[in-house]
């Protein structure tokens, strides 16, 4: 038996990202690249980190590879420890047979082994899809205060925006007496960001009672939630304050990173106090030659910027020859941007190639039916020929 | 790869005091330098991109930057079981005050950890180059020549007399060194010596034994200059670029030679990239105002002014309406709004405040001490 611990973190990565289309076809949606020189699962494992938290369980499942390398022993979020530090989890062969995650709770119910070799008394529930910066020892404290068998982190949100999150509805002590999921008539507008932290025991019970319910879907917001509701165990919402975004399409991936470039948006990067770590390129610092224009943009090791860049984030190691020009993008690492070519409202996944001349996307005021805008996509490694012209809300793999 | 055969030694401190205040409180291997690296890094990563996983540097004074900045050496990939990076700070040498004269009798304080070593081969360099070298061509270079000891060494017609302190080399037919001399008037077509040889371990376990035995301690003197008629010194030339930091005018013109993309090319080589420690900063941010010309900059740097002809190291603010040109930035600077700098170098954590002007020449750069605030 390893070292006791009062609390652990599982973080929930197994998720595709369907709606994130090509950019999560190699890699799970927790892998994809955010803010320059991020993944999203930077996050919550920085978070995690700087919360106090030494022990973290990474579920695993869809595209595990780029993850698994990613996350390797843990050491850029300081989590390569002699006790503890940061486990992949996958699903494994068990004497009793083997399957796949089924759903969130079944995720953590076949990791009950692992959780009680830490013997902890809480256990906080992360999803590798947002980014936003928290505090989980402050949850704790509340959870400890009120005695709770379990806490939801909560947001409150714009009353016309609840009706497509799961809405948690309290007393006045924080005490959640309901909860719908998408309802179109929210009774309040405090969001789940599913986060969840739990006394263990109470959720381990849960856990096996709710795999022996064959209807159930084995769901953290549809099953294990509602009972513990309904059998009136004590569950308070955390008011969170602060930025938090859901990357889940490719229209808030893009406004995510976007999102770094606006002086009014609060989630800053630059806070000593509160880093977010990532795995670092080994790349020298990045060049701007001449005849480049640069202006607020984000630009990190490796790149070479001969040309204009506004309103974009540039990924390691990016290149933009002469005359070429960037606005309101994000370049993945490694991409090449040659002379001549535009691209606008675009997300250039890694190692794509926009060939000479070039026009990737365009500004919505150059979209004359405002129905076929949206931001344009260009898969990991595809190549766009000189002088192609990649309309508006396309999706380009391979040659184009 | 040469692998377990070699064991690698750095010398930090090889002529600290070339680089005045700038070394007043570092060695010359943690010098910063190309915005985010320590002139130590190129030695080291150099050894661990030929596949070089133990090695000595051997420090004299000031070594705290030095330690903090290599640690457990992680970041070169020598957080090693077996072998791995040894700080050697000097201790029992012969003076006594944990101080050596030369080469040679540091490393007969390093003495121990040379002979722990299971290689068979030494390589030996200083960190006042800024180059990337194959170890493995050299290795083999020196095999193939069947000489005692292979010297590194640069073809270089100088015009002009430069203050440079140098070891020139003239070889016979057969590339073997048939003439030494050190510290001579440079000028001319001369043959530098880079501060970089090869020998078998045991030969040099000899060398240091038998000279710091007689009191001589230069490798220079006793062992080059005195020794090339009895050992066989092979020269191997590196040709490509370098740059040699021996003072502060020098310094200034390899980081600005850095903004040529064929010498990044050759510095910055993906095959054999240079490591260095990892500061977890953000992304450079570019403001509204921020205008940017022929500049290398480092992650972390919040700039909203304009550059021109510079290197800006991590977390470096330029403020709005500043004019910096022909500049080194180190980490940390701050340039208030409507700063003009022109040919500056500032240490860390220098602070010049609003409106403030400092104007130095390409060739005579002003220099501010560390944590100054102007």
């Amino acid at each position: 038996m390893a070292v006791k611990k009062e609390w652990l973190a599982m973080l929930l990565a197994g998720g595709q990202g369907s709606r994130l289309y090509t950019l999560t076809k190699k890699l799970a949606k927790p892998a994809v690249p955010y803010g320059g020189k991020y993944r999203i699962i930077d996050f919550p494992l920085s978070n995690c980190v700087n919360s106090g938290i030494d022990t973290v369980g990474v579920l695993t499942q869809y595209q595990p590879l780029v993850l698994n390398e990613y996350i390797g022993n843990g050491q850029p979020w300081d989590l390569d420890r002699v006790d503890g530090g940061v486990f992949v989890l996958p699903p494994y062969q068990k004497s009793s047979g083997s399957d796949w995650y089924t759903g969130t709770a079944n995720a953590i119910y076949q990791n009950i082994p692992f959780i009680e070799r830490y013997d902890p008394e809480y256990v906080l529930i992360l999803s590798g899809d947002h980014i936003y910066k928290m505090d989980y020892a402050k949850m704790l404290a509340l959870h400890k205060e009120k005695g709770a068998d379990c806490t939801i982190a909560v947001l409150d949100v714009p009353y016309e925006e609840a009706s497509r999150f799961g809405i948690m509805n309290t007393d006045e002590t924080g005490r959640i007496f309901e909860f719908e999921e998408k309802p179109k008539q929210p009774k309040s507008t405090l969001a789940s960001m599913g986060i969840y932290i739990f006394t263990w025991k109470k959720l381990k019970a849960y856990l096996e009672m709710d795999e022996q319910d064959p209807t159930s879907s084995k769901d953290f917001g549809k099953n294990v939630i509602p009972a513990m509701l309904e059998a009136g165990e004590k569950m308070y919402a955390y008011p969170f304050e602060g930025y938090w975004k859901d990357v889940g399409t490719i229209d808030s991936l893009w406004e995510a990173n976007m999102d770094l470039l606006n002086p009014n948006v609060e989630l800053e990067l630059y806070d000593p106090s509160w880093k977010i770590y990532a795995r670092n390129p080994v790349q020298p610092p990045h060049y701007i030659g001449s005849d480049a224009k640069v202006q607020n943009s984000m630009i990190t090791e490796g790149c070479q910027v001969n040309g204009t860049i506004d309103f974009s984030i540039l990924f390691a190691g990016v290149t933009v020859e002469p005359g070429a020009i960037i606005r309101d993008s994000i370049i993945m690492p490694g991409a090449v941007v040659k002379t001549g070519a535009v691209v606008e409202y675009a997300i250039v996944a890694e190692d794509a190639v926009i060939g000479e001349g070039a026009q990737v996307g365009a500004r919505p005021e150059n979209t004359p039916e405002k129905d076929q805008w949206g931001v344009t996509v260009i898969g990991a490694g595809a190549e766009i020929a000189a002088k192609a012209t990649i309309p508006p809300k396309s999706m380009i793999e391979g040659k184009a | 790869m040469i692998g377990k055969q070699v064991l690698g030694i750095a010398f930090s401190n090889m002529r600290d005091f070339d680089l005045g205040k700038m070394t007043a409180h570092r060695t010359i291997g943690s010098v910063p330098f190309g915005g985010r690296y320590r002139l130590v890094d190129f030695a080291l990563s150099n050894m661990v991109n030929a596949g070089i996983s133990n090695v000595g540097v051997i420090t004299q004074t000031n070594y705290q930057s030095l330690m903090d900045h290599l640690s457990s050496g992680r970041e070169w990939d020598l957080s090693r079981k077996r072998g791995g990076l040894r700080i050697l700070p000097p201790y029992a040498s012969l003076s006594g005050k944990g101080e050596y004269r030369g080469t040679l009798e540091a490393l007969y304080g390093a003495m121990g950890f040379i002979r722990h070593s299971t290689a068979e081969y030494v390589v030996v360099t200083g960190c006042d180059y800024v180059l990337n070298i194959d170890f493995t061509d050299l290795f083999e270079a020196h095999e193939k020549s069947g000489a005692d000891i292979t010297v590194v060494y640069r073809n270089k017609n100088i015009e002009q007399k430069e203050e440079e302190h140098g070891t020139v080399f003239q070889f016979n037919r057969d590339g073997m060194v048939n003439d030494v001399m050190v510290g001579p008037v440079l000028l001319g077509n001369r043959n530098l010596y880079m501060s970089i040889l090869i020998m078998k371990k045991s030969l040099l376990e000899s060398l240091v034994e038998d000279n710091v035995g007689h009191d001589r301690y230069s490798m220079r003197r006793n062992v080059l200059l005195a020794k090339y008629n009895q050992l066989k010194i092979y020269g191997f030339e590196y040709k490509d670029y370098c740059a040699h930091i021996h003072n502060l005018n020098s310094y200034y013109q390899a980081n600005m030679e850095l903004l040529i993309p064929s010498v990044r090319t050759v510095i910055f080589r993906q095959d054999r990239p240079i490591y260095t420690k990892v500061r977890d900063e953000v992304p450079a941010k570019y403001g509204l105002s921020a205008l940017v010309g022929n500049s290398l900059v480092a992650d972390g740097s919040i700039i909203n002014g304009e550059i021109e002809n510079s290197v800006i190291f991590r977390g470096v603010h330029i403020g709005k309406g500043a004019k910096v040109k022909n500049c080194i930035l180190m980490q940390g600077t701050i340039v208030g709004e409507n700063v003009t700098l022109d040919s500056v170098i500032t240490d860390k954590n220098v602070v010049i405040r609003e409106g403030r002007t400092l104007v130095g020449f390409e060739t005579y750069p002003i220099y501010i001490n560390k944590n100054n605030s102007i």
